[in-house]
């Protein structure tokens, strides 16, 4: 029965589009954050995702899973505000790399391929079980 | 009596290829976010027919790799995408829910007429 290969697969993409949501979250709770330096600003997180294939299966599948968390190279923006303190000797305080929209497209691709996910788990489950009512 | 020689006809074979692809398609909609990521699917005709082996290949030596997998063997194809993405991936996830939902009623079809073929063997069987 493939259908309970079909659960882990969903399952996988369900673990890897959570940690999206999740570097989703801590960049968009830090869209906002200042610091001193460019090496000290925050740069915003980006999951990489890889497909893992079953190979001692015969048969075709493969799960997702989060290879590693990247960090955005986008430069850091310097902003000129000698008042903030922040700011180094020359007055300039540097702004986190986070672009908002690109984390709210982010998010409602994630949230879908989430939704999409448990569907397929809930059509799988129906089916297994009905399986399993064969011939009563 | 044939019913009882071959009681299940395709619809067995027919319900364990849907299985199989609904693994695949499940596989598809689960990386429809990783680069690179290249859509497959089989085409399910050939194979129930068994017409569909033209791309398996034989392994010659031992210490071939293996190319082919299972049943699926050399059909298992890949999709072509109407919009591809600029990081690789070719899974466009509309195509694919509707597919697999395609895929899981059609299975729930089989999964009846098996239902029914086993209802009449035990009626047939009990001769009431």
């Amino acid at each position: 029965m493939s259908f309970f290969h079909v659960l882990g697969i969903a399952g996988s993409a369900m673990g890897a589009q959570m940690a999206r949501m999740n570097t989703v979250s801590s960049n968009l709770a830090n869209a906002g954050v200042a610091a001193s330096s460019p090496e000290q600003a925050y740069k915003a997180k980006v999951p990489v995702f890889r497909t893992v294939f079953d190979h001692a299966s015969e048969h075709y599948r493969a799960g997702v899973k989060v290879e590693g968390i990247e960090y955005s190279r986008k430069p850091n923006d310097r902003r000129f505000e000698p008042s903030n303190p922040l700011a180094d000797e020359n007055g300039y305080i540097y702004m986190s790399n986070v672009n908002s929209i690109e984390q709210m497209v982010d998010m409602t691709i994630a949230s879908r391929s989430y939704q999409s996910n448990v569907e397929v788990i809930n059509t799988s489950k129906k089916l297994v079980l009905s399986t399993l009512r064969l011939g009563q | 009596m044939p019913l009882l020689q071959d009681p299940f006809g395709i619809h067995g074979q027919a319900l364990k290829l849907r299985d199989m692809r609904s693994t695949i398609i499940a596989t598809n909609m689960a990386n429809s976010d990783t680069p690179n990521y290249k859509a497959r699917d089989i085409d399910f005709r050939a194979l129930l027919d068994g017409t569909g082996n033209g791309g398996t290949m034989q392994m010659s030596h031992r210490s071939h790799i293996q190319a082919a997998f299972g049943a699926a063997g050399g059909n298992l194809l890949y999709r072509v995408p109407s919009n591809p993405s600029l990081d690789g991936n070719t899974v466009e996830m509309d195509t694919e829910q509707s597919r697999f939902s395609e895929n899981a009623m059609r299975y729930q079809a089989t999964l009846t007429f098996l239902n029914s073929r086993i209802k009449g063997i035990k009626t047939a069987l009990k001769g009431e």
